[in-house]
């Protein structure tokens, strides 16, 4: 069976679980695929900065939080309906982080896990102080009004449920394409090797600056799906840990692999419910997974299947092809 | 004028901790170009293990202060260092090799492991250090009362970098130290056993920081298992201010970072006082990667 055909199997595999799993779960365990769902889709818009354009950025928090703060201003103060909010938690935090991103795009890995650390925590602490008033300090913003779709009011787990999955579905969908698009090609190069991509007309420092704009704007809308889902926020969900948290989620499951992705949320979130007895020791395991996969499986658990382009269309001249060619040629000049 | 003096004497006692731990940073990143993340932690082991040997020997009442301190000190400077060792040997050897992503997730993942280690052992709550262990007197200078504790925390930490710059200047193994930070191959040819030079740096850097952990201990009274977070990300911005791998750099940068901050703490805000370390961080990378004093450069692509 080839890839393809295995990945859309496997999707409609987890697909026809997530439908029939509302029918046997309870409200509790229907709130914590919930929260798979968000870290998915935060895994997700992680991978487009960290697996397919390769800058190591552990602040995605922040751009969350700007995300969640976005619509929960927005909705508190006036009063605009949470889901409308969607796009515009996107394009804040989407303009956030071109705005910080551009002075330090240029930094090679490991200190631009430091800026971005440095960066998340700036956020933080600045959403602690009140910045401008607005963001209600360590409290946060409370009273969020729930989501009205279609006149329904969504407010159980269940039909959270049934938001939250429908948007990381189409979020799997869109950036499945995206990643077979020019764009997601050209990123994929440009995480490769940075002078080819350059030689080959790639303008690399666009096209990091777009993904890091993206990936935060996705990272921004699921802030305003949490808001909607929570009804308050705090600084506190936003710490440095849950950047930790996604950036092992995308290492773990596959840097750059969309199902290896879905696959590291569902471990490090849902794993732990399950063993809740040993909820302490969660992040010592974590830990120690870290260390060991790099040494032993440092492409993650579903790594990332590079397409591979057989040259149908290009003449394919064998030795046997090429060497009477050849003789001739010799056998021209020498009469 | 006052408020500026008092502020300037905690600047630079604070100082000279973050300076103590970028030494850390500094080293490692000078010999095998590696952030260790893990450092931090080390650093708050150092606390840790002071705390708990401080109370369960009861040092003081057989030594006297002076003689407690100094051996607590030691044992302290002596066991982070072992576990600086060991972490070297588990989490970044066998990475030596692999690319620098890989590295770096490992040392991450060595941090969390080490904080939650320690968070199992003792809890998640802040622990105390005893009162009185060292003098609670303060000293009359230019008219201004200076506790006592904080110039013995400037002593100290001035002593060992003084000490920790004599070694790599003027022994055969810190020649060997700077040698391998500067080409390892080169260092190799030249018969430098490069691992052992490793190993020599992971006793070093975990036993000043072990050191700056048992100060803060000492000094502020309080420890809890996640400030390593927070005081490795300041050292590390010490480091980089100072210019990352440049041993005199990460001294200069540390006092100099304690010093930003305090001032910044009395004169700008205290609710940002955490934030103006970043702001010098992202700042010094923008415009200055490499530092005040560096040569090596941040390395852009």
């Amino acid at each position: 069976m080839s890839a393809g055909r295995k990945l859309v199997l496997g999707y409609g595999v987890a697909a026809a679980l997530l439908l029939v799993a509302p029918r046997f779960l309870d409200a509790y365990w229907l709130d914590v695929l919930n929260s798979v769902g968000l870290y998915a889709l935060l895994a997700l818009s992680l991978n487009l900065i960290l697996g397919d354009a390769g800058l190591f950025n552990m602040g995605q928090a922040a751009f969350y939080a700007v995300g969640a703060y976005v619509a929960a201003i927005l909705n508190t103060r006036l009063h605009i309906p949470i889901l409308w909010t969607l796009p515009l938690a996107g394009v804040g935090a989407a303009l956030f982080a071109a705005a910080v991103a551009r002075p330090v795009i240029h930094l090679r890995g490991d200190y631009l896990l430091i800026v971005t650390i440095g960066m998340g925590e700036i956020v933080r602490i600045a959403l602690v102080n009140d910045v401008f008033g607005l963001t209600g300090g360590a409290n946060g913003i409370f009273g969020i009004q729930r989501p009205v779709l279609f006149g329904y009011r969504i407010r159980r787990p269940e039909d959270f449920y049934w938001l939250i999955w429908a948007f990381v579905a189409l979020t799997v969908f869109l950036f499945h394409r995206l990643e077979q698009s020019r764009f997601g090609r050209a990123l994929n190069l440009l995480r490769e090797d940075a002078v080819a991509a350059e030689g080959s007309g790639v303008n690399t420092a666009r096209y990091k600056l777009v993904a890091f704009a993206l990936g935060a704007a996705w990272a921004g809308m699921t802030g305003t799906l949490y808001a909607a889902k929570m009804t308050i926020i705090s600084p506190e969900s936003f710490s440095f840990w849950e950047s930790v948290v996604l950036f092992l989620i995308v290492i773990l499951g596959g840097s750059g692999s969309i199902p290896g992705v879905l696959i590291g949320a569902v471990l490090v979130v849902g794993l732990p419910e399950i063993f809740r007895g040993f909820a302490t020791a969660r992040m010592l395991v974590f830990g120690l997974v870290m260390m060991v996969m790099m040494i032993f499986r440092t492409q993650g658990l579903l790594p990332l299947r590079r397409p591979r382009f057989r040259e149908r269309h290009l003449p394919l001249r064998t030795a046997a092809e090429e060497l009477p060619e050849a003789g001739t040629g010799r056998a021209e000049a020498a009469r | 004028m006052d408020q500026f003096f008092l502020q300037l004497t905690n600047g630079l006692a604070v100082g000279g901790i973050y300076a103590l731990i970028a030494l850390g940073y500094t080293m490692v990143y000078g010999v095998l170009k590696l952030i260790n993340f893990a450092h931090g932690d080390l650093f708050t082991y150092g606390a840790y293990l002071g705390l708990t040997l401080l109370t369960s020997l009861a040092l003081q009442g057989r030594i006297g202060a002076v003689g407690a301190v100094l051996l607590l000190a030691v044992m302290v400077m002596g066991l982070v260092a072992v576990i600086g060792v060991v972490l070297e040997r588990a989490a970044y050897r066998p990475l030596r090799e692999s690319p620098r992503l890989s590295a770096v997730v490992s040392a991450l993942g060595a941090s969390i492991f080490l904080q939650n280690t320690l968070m199992l052992i003792y809890g998640a709550r802040f622990q105390t250090y005893p009162d009185g262990i060292l003098p609670d007197t303060a000293l009359r200078v230019l008219g201004v009362e200076i506790p006592i504790v904080r110039l013995l925390v400037v002593l100290a930490s001035v002593v060992m970098m003084a000490a920790l710059y004599l070694f790599v200047q003027k022994t055969k193994i810190g020649t060997a130290i700077r040698a391998a930070a500067i080409d390892q191959g080169a260092a190799r040819l030249m018969g430098i056993d490069v691992n052992r030079v490793v190993m020599i740096v992971f006793l070093i850097g975990p036993a000043l920081g072990g050191a700056a952990g048992l100060l803060v201990g000492l000094y502020y009274g309080q420890i809890n298992f996640t400030m390593g977070w927070v005081y490795g990300m300041k050292a590390f911005t010490a480091a980089i201010l100072g210019g990352i791998g440049n041993i005199p750099g990460a001294m200069v940068g540390g006092l100099m970072l304690g010093v930003i901050e305090a001032l910044g703490a009395a004169y700008l805000s205290i609710a940002w006082k955490d934030a103006i370390a970043f702001c010098v961080l992202i700042l010094i990378l923008i415009v200055r990667p490499t530092g005040l004093l560096g040569e090596r450069v941040a390395e852009k692509v």
